[in-house]
């Protein structure tokens, strides 16, 4: 299967530069290898989703991009600067924030100071106050709920939450780990709201998703994972249509 | 319980076999009753039998006591004393509790070798305070003298707990939890007998500033001045690091940690360094209260870690393991305890010493708190295996 990796990239946004790109990164536990020579690019204001079963190595994709894994091989950037190998808080340090699997929150503490801790690098109080509110506008029902413990919320709140905390770094890619994993098929629904609101505020975003179907009905384009390689790459739209995705990832046969 | 197993395994074979020879099972299953003293839940027979036992020394043993004849009684000012030397020392061991609940609730690590932290700051100090005892400085400006032998035992103590856990539990981090847990211990006998071996093994006594000695009238109640004055500073710092862990920015990082260090990590926190903050603030902690402790009772020794740390590893599992006001809470009652207990329960059975049962009464209380409130008394999460 040949990919065309170059036409993946949307017309509009050819001459940009990505902001997040992957160049030939493979990375290993042990000798296991886990990512091969993977390409990947994310333009500004994007929404791209990275497909794949289980084990085919979206996750550590994420832990390669945030450095809790170092590639053997190849490099991670953003906006142009190489980013592999320097420690996570660094890397977060520079513009990238992840909302984790299983939301994450922490439990003991309030909402407000869930939506803090995610502006923990930033210095400019001004601002963080002005991006608190943002969100705030963005998840009304999360203003009800600041003064609450965050362990306390309804699944769906959290989410919203986990969400409003990755906001509140400012990043300049926001990564989402399987934001729909595990919940109810309503709740499946009402978290791709909550994506789709943020999509609204023009933030880039890189999400890797089981839930195929939703996830490329709301991203530009997409990734498809298999065996720790690309495998397709291609614009939300062809995917959807594409025989192989929908035999394979989209529940048709 | 067996009782139940029994039952199960009878289960399947109900369900799987042809029906005569299923009806002939269930008879069975319902045959095997269980004989009285296998439905006889002994183990909470024994803790109520223990508690009932406990609960009536206490009562009894307080009653004799009061009622014993005038002259062999206790006077009013005794237990006035008895009180206030219970609340002081138990000021202290709250201080000293804190430092294993900080790190207890961020690393989910005992660390045994905190008594040593303590008595390496007041140790230390000593070199100190008694040379401005010798040149008189230290009651010429005894509040001067007092504060630089404080800096010198916190500066000591966070240097020290800032070794143990860059040295001894930072590499053994993601060893299985007894791991850290012997190297603790190694590490409080390291440094015993680092202490015995520079400066030897014996008491060396502590100069306290003469303000210090006299009485202080209350309310026209007569207290030590030595007592006040840890009541008083083991009051401000507790208020002060309660600020510090909820308001800042500091404490937040510290709680986040406590709860996820990965995704604390995944906030931009520096983890390493919120675990060194954490034992850092143990060690200030340990550091004031070795001064004051020495100050006390006049006197330092390599072993003074040990009974106090204990104490106050009591006062947090009491208190609840993890939390500050826990600590602090704990630590008052064990000072209380230690001080008024043994005379409010034991004269009364004519026990010749009864001060020197206090440690055993700081174990009793240890092995009730695991047995019956194992997250201690203000701690709502489940017990955690030490």
């Amino acid at each position: 299967m040949s990919v065309p990796l170059d036409a993946a990239a949307p017309a509009a946004t050819a001459d940009r530069r990505p902001v997040l790109e992957l160049r030939g990164v493979s990375t290993h536990y042990g000798l296991v290898s886990v990512l091969r020579d993977v390409d990947m690019e994310i333009f500004p204001g994007e929404m791209v989703c990275l497909l794949g079963g289980n084990a085919s190595g979206k996750t550590t994709t994420l832990r390669t991009i945030l450095g809790y894994v170092q590639p053997s091989e190849g490099q991670v950037l953003l906006d142009g600067e190489v980013i592999s190998g320097l420690p996570t808080v660094e890397i977060v340090r520079r513009g990238v924030s992840m909302v984790p699997e299983n939301r994450r929150l922490f439990g003991s503490m309030t909402v407000r100071e869930n939506l803090l801790l995610g502006a923990y690098l930033r210095t400019d109080r001004a601002a963080v106050e002005a991006d608190l509110e943002r969100v705030l506008e963005t998840f009304p029902r999360v203003r009800e709920r600041l003064g609450q413990k965050a362990g306390t919320l309804s699944g769906g709140e959290q989410q919203m939450v986990a969400m409003g905390r990755a906001l509140m770094a400012d990043p300049k890619v926001l990564l989402m780990d399987e934001p729909s994993m595990g919940l109810a098929p309503v709740l499946v629904e009402q978290v791709f709201e909550i994506i789709r609101s943020i999509r609204a505020l023009g933030r880039t975003i890189f999400i890797v998703e089981q839930n195929a179907n939703m996830a490329l009905s709301i991203a530009d384009r997409g990734y498809v994972i298999q065996t720790g390689q690309v495998v397709l790459a291609d614009t939300a739209e062809n995917l959807l249509r594409n025989p192989l995705m929908r035999e394979a990832y989209l529940g048709e046969l | 319980m067996l009782g139940a197993v029994g039952g199960f395994a009878h289960g399947p074979h109900a369900e799987e076999g042809e029906p005569r020879s299923a009806a002939v099972t269930t008879t069975r299953v319902l045959a095997v009753r269980l004989r009285w003293y296998e439905r006889v839940p002994w183990r909470r027979v024994v803790l109520v039998v223990l508690g009932v036992a406990i609960v009536a020394v206490v009562v009894v043993g307080t009653m004799k006591t009061l009622g014993l004849p005038e002259a062999q009684r206790y006077t009013g000012q005794n237990w006035i004393n008895f009180v206030a030397r219970g609340i002081s020392q138990g000021a202290i061991l709250a201080m000293i509790a804190i430092g294993y609940s900080l790190v207890y609730g961020i690393l989910k690590m005992i660390n045994f070798a905190h008594g040593e932290v303590f008595m390496a700051g007041a140790f230390s100090s000593l070199f100190f305070a008694d040379a401005y005892a010798r040149s008189g400085f230290l009651d010429r400006h005894p509040v001067a003298a007092t504060l630089i032998c404080v800096a010198v035992a916190v500066a000591a103590s966070v240097l020290t707990a800032i070794l143990l856990e860059r040295l001894a539990y930072r590499p053994l981090r993601s060893a299985p939890r007894l791991v850290p847990l012997i190297a603790a211990v190694g590490a409080s006998l390291f440094l015993q007998n680092a202490f015995r071996g520079f400066f030897g093994p014996q008491p060396r006594g502590y100069p306290r500033p003469q303000v210090l000695g006299g009485q202080l009238s209350i309310l026209g109640v007569p207290f030590q001045r030595m007592q006040v004055l840890v009541f008083v500073v083991a009051a401000l710092s507790i208020v002060a690091l309660t600020f510090l862990v909820t308001r800042t920015k500091t404490g937040r990082s510290m709680r986040a940690v406590a709860e996820d260090r990965e995704i604390a990590s995944l906030m931009g926190i520096d983890v390493d360094r919120t675990i060194v903050v954490t034992f850092a603030i143990g060690g200030v902690f340990a550091g004031i209260a070795g001064v004051l402790y020495a100050m006390t009772f006049e006197q330092v020794q390599f072993t003074m870690g040990f009974r106090p740390g204990i104490a106050a590893f009591t006062a947090a599992v009491l208190g609840g393991i993890g939390s500050i006001s826990g600590a602090a809470l704990g630590g008052l009652l064990i000072g209380l305890l230690l001080n008024v207990g043994p005379a409010l329960f034991l004269t009364g059975f004519g026990i010749p010493s009864p001060f020197s049962l206090r440690d055993a009464f700081v174990f009793l209380v240890l092995v009730l708190v695991l047995v019956f409130r194992p997250g201690g008394l203000l701690g709502t999460g489940e017990p955690e295996k030490v």
